[in-house]
């Protein structure tokens, strides 16, 4: 308990330092700039290839499993596959398996920093280094992770579209099961979740980073924890932002 | 110059410095001296505002680091030049964008301007040309020479450096140690240098320091040095069989 209490105390102290005015606007647009290509572009290839199988796979199974019982229409499956791409996978699973890529490189970076002594040199220089190293990084993901949410929604989509031609539904069908009793909200729903996870997962992971001791060792300690804390933080805030928004 | 005065430093129950005065003066190399663990990176990070004092001041020329502002802090470390031991050298910018970094971030300079001035501080460590090269591609001491470079281009009043000969061969530590005093007698800034190379304090121990169990055991130079009959800083100095032959010569 003494031990939460601490990491608590220290994030919150990292924050403060962290939500500060930058020193220099135009590096901290490149900063920006760089942050947006490292936490966004160069993760939109695996949010393709995984929303498009996992997309693929929810159509097929939801087709095998409504398989024999004919009072199930056909469209339903353009309806489970959007919806559970919507509220769930887009939003929440790849949150997690960002805080695995984009956490896991957020807090190795800044732990081989501090081990290295370069967030020191930073600070002997007079700069705020929290700030100058975590928020662009926070900025970045809280931009970028909406639009990677977004086109994970619609390959995903496409995904479920081609595996449900496999298992015989055909394009109107599930065309009309991707319109049936659409609820525009629920993107607005997965939008805001992904901004608290891109938080989570930028912040969480930037403490773990910022505060290691000692070598090699403690960096993929540090990555460990940043991953496995993030993680855990993202099912729970998926648990009451989903209690909170649509009950 | 920097002053400091009764400075105590505890972590946890582990007394670490006590009672530690001393007056690091302007124009002169000033070496702390000590085994490891004796408490003098400890020091050198308080000088640094890295570690908090427990009691005592720092004063850099009269100024009291711990008891001014965060902002006023800042302004002031921008006046500090650190030579870290590894060289601290920012891993993701070339040669050139390490040195202009800290121009970037604190001075209204042109280009042109920022480029001259990288261009001379790497002439000032012999390692003209470097520019596009990445802190990988670089040997020890040149990566010395550049965070070198790096802590000189702001024209610091006080340069700071932890163990700068670590790792390096004899040649090139003293290459390195006689490019820290140049710099220091060229523009008269106060240097304090953290080692326990004794060819470094033969080479450019003006004004030495023996912290030995947290304490300041002996002060001197390199002349007193060789001829003290401190027991501890004997021990300490003259552990090697050449340096045993140097006292008795």
């Amino acid at each position: 308990m003494t031990k939460l209490l601490s990491h608590l105390g220290l994030y919150f102290i990292m924050m403060k330092k962290v939500i500060s005015k930058p020193e220099n606007w135009s590096i901290f647009r490149k900063q920006l700039a760089l942050e947006m290509e490292k936490v966004g572009l160069n993760s939109v290839s695996l949010v393709i290839i995984l929303s498009f199988f996992v997309g693929a796979v929810v159509s097929i199974q939801t087709a095998i499993n409504m398989s024999g019982r004919s009072f199930l229409p056909s469209y339903l499956v353009g309806l489970a596959s959007r919806d559970s791409l919507i509220l769930e996978f887009s939003p929440t699973m790849l949150s997690l398996i960002l805080a695995g890529k984009v956490g896991s490189s957020i807090a190795s970076e800044l732990g081989s920093m501090r081990v290295t002594e370069q967030i020191d040199a930073l600070e002997i220089m007079g700069i705020n280094s929290a700030s100058f190293l975590i928020l662009p990084k926070v900025i970045a993901a809280i931009f970028i992770f909406p639009f990677l949410i977004i086109i994970s929604m619609g390959v995903g989509m496409i995904g479920a579209w081609i595996g449900g031609l496999s298992v015989d539904i055909t394009t109107g069908d599930f065309i009309y099961g991707l319109k049936y009793q659409f609820n525009p909200f629920y993107i607005t729903y997965a939008i805001i979740k992904t901004i608290f996870f891109a938080f989570i997962i930028s912040t969480v992971s930037a403490y773990f980073g910022y505060h290691t001791k000692g070598g090699a060792i403690a960096v993929g300690k540090a990555s460990t924890n940043a991953v496995v804390n993030s993680s855990i933080l993202i099912l729970l805030f998926n648990y009451i932002l989903t209690d909170i928004i649509l009950s | 110059m920097i002053e400091i005065q009764n400075i105590e430093k505890h972590f946890g129950t582990n007394h670490v410095l006590k009672n530690v005065s001393f007056l690091f003066e302007r124009g002169k190399t000033n070496l702390i001296i000590g085994e490891s663990g004796s408490g003098k990176t400890t020091l050198i990070k308080i000088l640094i505002g890295l570690h908090t004092v427990d009691s005592g001041t720092v004063l850099f020329n009269g100024v009291d680091f711990n008891t001014i502002k965060t902002k006023k802090q800042r302004l002031l470390r921008q006046e500090i030049g650190m030579l870290f031991q590894g060289g601290a050298l920012y891993d993701y910018m070339s040669v050139e964008e390490n040195i202009m970094f800290p121009l970037n971030m604190f001075t209204e300079k042109t280009e042109i301007e920022k480029l001259e001035r990288v261009n001379f501080c790497l002439k000032r460590v012999k390692l003209e040309g470097k520019n596009g090269l990445m802190p990988s591609e670089l040997s020890g001491g040149m990566t010395k020479r550049v965070a070198i470079a790096r802590a000189i281009v702001m024209q610091p009043k006080y340069l700071l450096c932890d163990e700068p000969n670590s790792g390096l061969d004899p040649k090139t530590a003293i290459i390195i140690d006689n490019l820290i005093q140049e710099i220091t007698k060229e523009y008269n800034i106060t240097t304090i240098v953290n080692t326990h190379d004794m060819n470094s304090v033969m080479e450019i121990g003006e004004n030495i320091t023996f912290i030995n169990k947290g304490e300041i055991w002996w002060k001197g130079n390199k002349d007193e040095l060789l001829n003290s009959n401190n027991k501890e800083l004997n021990e300490f100095v003259f552990a090697s069989e050449l340096f045993k032959r140097l006292k008795k010569a």
